[in-house]
């Protein structure tokens, strides 16, 4: 066990990965400065530039050329230094890497990550901040991962480079500094999720950085006796339905809270699923506690006005557990 | 575009140039079946885009690499994928969508590739390939391996960002790779002339940095020539290379496009003065081969791409179980958590 940051943590992943396998390498702008966030300082130094490869501002060109290089045989590491960026290699993405292995007939795979910092971090605005995970689970093809801890960054960027499919790797870029225990050995296998806290009364479901806010409201819950479990999904697609539905069914009670916008967001896919397998356990309606439809700004007073804070999710949850379902049937 | 020359028949390489006749003859051959099952029989149900007219730069360019080397086409990229080696019954079956097809039925026409061939995939989207292929080059460098990437796209491609961008990496790392711009002069049913600013593709690829060259893409001697030198100077070491391959679409589109935007007779004037087939078959009579012996290439020919699509056309249609397989490891569709 080491204490290492989420930065630190993916850096010594990739680390790790490489020493292991000398096919994989990293392709991004700025990599050779150690990347924009400094996640990966000191890899050029120790692997060179060949295998910690800088790039032209050239978004489609990496993803296309990432392709490219995985079909012949080599494991890239994609870096598209903010999720906003990616944007720019959407076909290379979507059209091309997603469905290569499938519309080949099975005679290829894609194993390759892509990187995208997502999330909100103080006075990015609008197209800095953004968090488009959800876009990424309806593509066929493609693995969704938002680590929220400095352990999960380790495991999952590992498991991610290690694996045969296209991963999309959304590191939430507010919490590069996050610090906490390493454990090298832990694996991560992808559609597990974690529970970050145990409870009976409600069941709080988020994903990254959102993760660690509802951690901290269940903290403040337990304070007055409320047992809130919190289960952080980690990867979106394939994601852990049993664990979700095994607690509503305990708890009666279901949360969803993330960071990005809440309409048409994974939020949806996981109340849904609960409506449809677990909905006549439930003691109070399921809530969706997201972002409003609106864009991130600049100021920082019009920024927090998007975002999903503990209190909002400590609040939410109490009025959760105050509405009892009417059960009474309408058409009695 | 010249007509063939009598000093090019002085000095050819027969054996090379039967070669390259038989080859453009089967491309032929295999691209008229395919509009029959597609029109006549509609067993093709989906787009095809024939290159009927542009198979000298197929021929050509592939001569010059190995079955190792790496492929990566377009929608308009049977030629290609015959040159570079793929088995002609695989690939009618993948454009019949069946069973024992390239890519089992899966891709079609669009998305033929032949992993076996280095051929790694035709692309529907016009000018992706170009940053695909610039990876498979950029893997072959990292691997310090001597294979290379051939890209062909079409003179459409050049007005779509992954051309710049593909280039100028390309340029950057000095990878192993031939770009070959087969231009010809259509961008779907648009005259590409009229949509493109400048000079066209061998002066931006100049503009780049990269060595370049434009031919006569209907005359496959000497595409073959210079497919020849560029790749001699890539596996050199000496970078990129870039050919302006200029040919012309003798249909419309696709196979179904009556190409009604043409200028009256121009194709028939194009086909007059530069088909690639006649100009070879003019050049090896010149050099004394018997009308017998090119009848028989074009016979053959002929006659095995019409047994490659009857054959085809009793394949069976791929197990219905193939439509979720081949999505993903990882949360394949067989996971899915469903009512």
């Amino acid at each position: 066990m080491t204490v290492m940051t989420y930065s630190e943590a993916s850096r010594e992943a990739i680390r790790d990965a490489m020493l292991a396998d000398e096919r994989v390498w990293c392709v991004g702008e700025d990599l050779g400065r150690g990347g924009v966030f400094g996640q990966y300082k000191g890899l050029r130094e120790e692997f060179g530039e060949e295998r910690i490869s800088d790039a032209p501002i050239s978004e489609a060109a990496i993803m296309g050329v990432a392709l490219g290089s995985a079909m012949a045989g080599s494991r890239p590491v994609v870096e598209m230094r903010f999720s906003d960026f990616a944007l720019c290699a959407t076909d290379e993405l979507v059209n091309q890497i997603a469905k290569a292995r499938y519309m080949f007939g099975g005679q290829c795979r894609v194993p390759l990550v892509s990187r995208h910092p997502i999330g909100i971090w103080r006075s990015s605005a609008a197209q800095h901040s953004q968090s488009l995970e959800s876009w990424y689970t309806h593509i066929p093809g493609l693995v969704v991962a938002c680590p929220a801890t400095p352990q999960d960054n380790y495991s999952m960027l590992k498991a991610a480079i290690t694996c045969d499919d296209p991963v999309v790797y959304l590191e939430h870029k507010n919490i590069w500094a996050m610090e906490g225990e390493v454990d090298r050995e832990q694996s991560f296998e992808f559609g597990r999720a974690r529970i970050r806290n145990q409870g009976d009364d409600i069941t709080i479901v988020s994903w990254s950085d959102a993760a660690n806010r509802a951690a901290e409201a269940a903290q403040r819950l337990a304070a007055d006796d409320i047992g809130a479990e919190v289960i952080d999904l980690r990867s979106l697609w394939p994601w852990d339905h049993q664990a979700v539905i095994d607690s509503v069914n305990r708890t009666g009670r279901l949360l969803v809270t993330h960071e990005s916008v809440q309409v048409g967001g994974f939020g949806a896919e996981v109340t849904a699923t609960v409506a449809e397998h677990a909905a006549t356990t439930l003691h109070s309606p399921i809530k969706r506690l997201a972002a409003p439809r609106a864009l991130i700004s600049y100021a920082p007073n019009l920024e927090d006005t998007v975002r999903v804070t503990t209190d909002m999710i400590e609040q939410c949850a109490r009025e959760i557990i105050a509405t009892p379902n009417n059960r009474a049937n309408p058409h009695d | 575009m010249k007509p063939p020359s009598s000093s090019r028949a002085g000095n050819l390489n027969l054996e090379r140039a039967v070669a390259l006749l038989t080859m453009m003859e089967r491309i032929r051959a295999f691209e008229e079946q395919a509009c029959l099952a597609a029109e006549r029989d509609k067993l093709v149900l989906g787009a095809i885009h024939p290159s009927i007219g542009q198979e000298a730069v197929a021929a050509g360019i592939m001569q010059a690499v190995n079955r190792d080397d790496f492929l990566l086409s377009t929608h308009r990229g049977h030629g290609h994928t015959l040159a570079k080696g793929a088995d002609p019954l695989a690939m009618m079956r993948e454009l019949l969508g069946r069973e024992g097809g390239c890519c089992g039925g899966k891709g079609g026409s669009m998305h033929i590739a032949d992993f076996d061939v280095g051929m790694l995939g035709a692309n529907g989207v016009v000018s992706a390939n170009i940053t695909i292929a610039t990876g498979a080059a950029h893997a072959m460098k990292l691997q310090r391996d001597n294979r290379l990437a051939v890209c062909i796209f079409g003179d459409g491609a050049i007005n779509r960002g992954p051309f710049l961008e593909g280039l100028n990496w390309a340029g950057v790392f000095k990878l192993p790779i031939l770009f070959v711009c087969e231009d010809n002069q259509y961008s779907a049913t648009t005259k590409t002339s009229s949509m493109t600013a400048g000079d066209g593709a061998a002066s931006r690829a100049r503009a780049l940095g990269l060595a370049e060259q434009t031919i006569d893409g209907n005359q496959v001697e000497e595409v073959a020539d210079v497919a020849n030198e560029c790749v001699a100077r890539i596996r050199n070491g000496d970078g990129p290379q870039f050919l302006h391959a200029i040919t012309y679409r003798r249909t419309g589109h696709t196979s179904f496009d009556p190409a009604a935007y043409r200028p009256a007779n121009e194709a028939a004037l194009e086909q007059q003065r530069a088909d690639p087939i006649d100009r070879q078959r003019e050049l090896l009579t010149l050099a004394g081969l018997d009308d017998a012996s090119l009848d028989q290439i074009h016979s053959d020919a002929q006659q095995e791409m019409t047994k490659a699509l009857a054959e085809a056309s009793e394949t069976p249609f791929p197990d219905v179980s193939q439509a979720l397989r081949d999505v993903q490891d990882i949360g394949s569709p067989e996971q899915e958590f469903r009512a």
